[in-house]
């Protein structure tokens, strides 16, 4: 059963490809309706098993982190590269990998699931060990409300066979309950700077929780510091911002839960030399000037991005798009407090006016408002040499990316 | 010369940006070198005296439950407030339980305080999307809807403006929200007010009156307001 699937998969991405469909879900569709079991079958087999790593915030970088930690332990890792995050890209992804022969190479499954994706993935295969780093509010035209969605992740956590490990200090994720738990959290200094989404406007939390942890961020300064098994370790970090030095925390907890045995200063190197995700404040390169690249995609990420990177070196732009992956309904720039802001020089996207206007609420500057990307981008990054960063919603990230790495500047 | 604001439940009820409109009142008030004081209450607390604007938004089910009963104990205050032309606003779930009563899915029945001739029955479906409403004394309003509740008005309540569009109250009868003396109930978040700056100074307008100031408002430069509701105006729904 499995070969037939694996050759009429092929197939059928072969021949969307040649029709120009890049291919990602029509392969996936054709098999879920001709072999139902077909995940349960190929990632079952897996000696280390299936991760699945969920939750609003910061999952593309913490996956990318847990994939490199298992790499740098000697592990094969399988895993579901960006935008194709639910169960159909997941049987594309193993189409690409698998050999016609039935042979799947791999050590251990770690894959990025959105929560109500991560739902239905654990209906159709086993999850071994879950990863559930928040719940706040994101395209609540997409989930509903929040609540409910802390519901999608119980259910995950439910299915999860071994062990799930959970952000401590979000108050809808520690409460989950499953077989075993294990915990990552932040130090009293630290929880402070992390506002979760009911304390976005009252700020009432200002100390950790008590539950014991398997690893904590201790501090954060020009070297991150993790207490491992009560033991400290300070290392800097390629990945920037305070929110992926504490997924990291979650990947260093989860990666420790799999393989009890490997050494934390092991496990501390390879976390070192992690680079960001696409997207994920990657730096490029224009005019001899830098530019940060910021996903902001909800309230919670842009106060915390906003607590990270706002200094007076750098210039600033912000980019709002209302497509439908970014939600339509732009309400929720109203749950940021943007006053820490400077003058910003651009805003721009299809809700540019709509930024302007709650940065004048704020009395925060906006120096032009321009719609257009193209001729956002061409004239902040040709402004002067100074460093900058750009705040952007994922489909202006999109095609800012593109702008830019295609140098497709006027 | 100050302006009270009560704003009701900024914890439970802020689940869109709602607070964004308590600052834009507060703001525009400001900029006219009008000082303001804004009055958070949270179940338990009293209803002062001497407010001159209400304002309440929306939540989600769990929270919603927080506060009906407190809500139920102050709801003969509130209502003197209403009747005596007191300026208030509610969006979405403040404004179904400002009504008479909410029926859920099981047929259960939620009072509310009946400030509002209105009356809401659970949906199964969301009604999710951009809106426009045009309305007689504010002009166009644009706004962002999504609610499962579908009210009617009954015949002391009229709407608060015509669907032009979206879904409104119902999806059925083009009315959206609906206005009892001065106060307007609503499913437009958005926020409602910082895009629809003519509908945010009648607040302020009103509240100024019911305390003897009868002059016009001194008028504000509403560019990047206006901008905002036209790029609103014309996004798909």
């Amino acid at each position: 059963m499995e070969k037939v699937s694996i050759i009429l998969g092929k197939t059928v991405q072969k021949i969307s490809k040649l029709r120009g469909n890049g291919g990602s879900a029509l392969p996936g569709l054709v098999i879920e309706r001709t072999n139902p079991n077909f995940v349960k079958n190929i990632l079952g087999k897996l000696p280390y098993g299936v991760v699945v790593i969920s939750g609003t915030n910061g999952k593309t970088t913490t996956t990318k982190m847990v994939t490199e930690l298992f790499e740098g332990q000697g592990l094969k890792v399988f895993t579901n590269k960006t935008g194709s995050n639910f169960v159909r890209g997941v049987i594309s992804a193993i189409l690409k990998e698998i050999k016609i022969s039935g042979k799947f190479d791999y050590d251990i499954a770690v894959l990025e699931l959105d929560e109500a994706h991560a739902v239905k993935f654990s209906e159709v295969a086993p999850i071994d060990y879950a990863l559930l780093l928040n719940v706040q509010r994101d395209q609540l035209d997409r989930f509903g409300e929040i609540d409910h969605t802390a519901t999608y992740l119980q259910k995950v956590a439910t299915a999860t066979k071994k062990t799930v490990v959970l952000n401590r200090e979000d108050p809808r994720i520690s409460k989950i309950t499953a077989n075993n738990i294990s915990f990552f959290g932040l130090s009293d200094a630290l929880v402070k700077k992390f506002p979760s989404d009911d304390d976005l406007l009252s700020k009432s939390k200002t100390k950790a929780s008590t539950q014991k942890a398997l690893v904590t961020l201790e501090k954060l300064g020009d070297k991150a510091t993790y207490s491992i098994d009560n033991e400290k370790y300070s290392t800097t970090l390629k990945v920037k911002g305070i929110y992926n030095a504490y997924n990291a925390a979650g990947a260093l907890a989860l990666v420790k839960t799999v393989l009890p045995d490997k050494t934390n200063d092991s496990l501390i190197e390879s976390l070192a030399n992690i680079e960001s995700a696409f997207g994920r404040g990657e730096v490029f390169i224009i005019n001899d000037s830098e530019v940060e690249i910021l996903l902001v995609k909800n309230p919670s990420a842009f106060q915390l991005s906003l607590a990270s990177f706002i200094d007076d070196e750098h210039d600033y732009m912000i980019a709002i798009n209302d497509e439908i992956a970014d939600g339509r309904d732009v309400s929720w720039l109203w749950n940021v407090d943007f006053h820490s802001l400077p003058t910003v020089k651009i805003c721009s996207g299809t809700r540019a006016s709509d930024m302007a206007l709650r940065l004048k609420y704020d009395e925060v500057q906006t120096a032009a408002c321009i719609e257009n990307l193209k001729q956002a981008v061409t004239k902040f990054t040709s402004a002067n040499k100074k460093p900058k960063r750009i705040f952007t919603t994922y489909t202006a990230m999109l095609e800012i990316r593109k702008i830019i790495s295609g140098r497709s500047l006027v | 010369m100050k302006l009270k604001i009560l704003h009701l439940y900024p914890k439970e009820m802020n689940l869109y940006g709602d607070h964004g409109n308590v600052l834009t009142l507060r703001k525009r008030c400001e900029w006219r070198g009008i000082k303001t004081e804004i009055v958070e209450h949270e179940p338990g607390d009293p209803i002062p005296d001497n407010i001159d604007i209400i304002f309440g938004g929306g939540g989600q089910d769990s929270n919603q439950n927080k506060i009906e009963e407190d809500l139920r104990k102050i709801g003969p205050r509130l209502k003197k407030y209403v009747e005596a032309g007191t300026p208030t606003l509610v969006v979405c779930g403040l404004y179904q339980l400002f009504g008479d009563y909410f029926e859920t899915h099981e047929g259960d029945i939620i009072k509310g305080i009946s400030i509002l001739d209105i009356a809401t029955k659970a949906s199964s479906n969301r009604l999710i999307g951009n809106v426009i409403i045009s309305t007689p004394e504010f002009g166009e309003v644009v706004g962002y809807e999504n609610h499962s509740g579908l009210t009617t008005l009954g015949k002391n309540a009229t709407a608060f403006g015509t669907v032009v569009k979206g879904y409104g109250n119902n999806s059925e009868d083009f009315t959206e929200g609906a206005k009892y003396q001065n106060c307007i109930g609503t499913y437009l978040h958005g926020p409602i007010l910082p895009k629809n700056p003519r509908l945010a100074d009648f607040f302020i307008k009103k509240a100024l009156e019911r305390r003897g100031q009868t002059d016009k408002l001194e008028r504000l430069n509403d560019s990047v307001e206006n901008r905002a509701h036209k790029v609103a105006s014309s996004r798909p729904q």
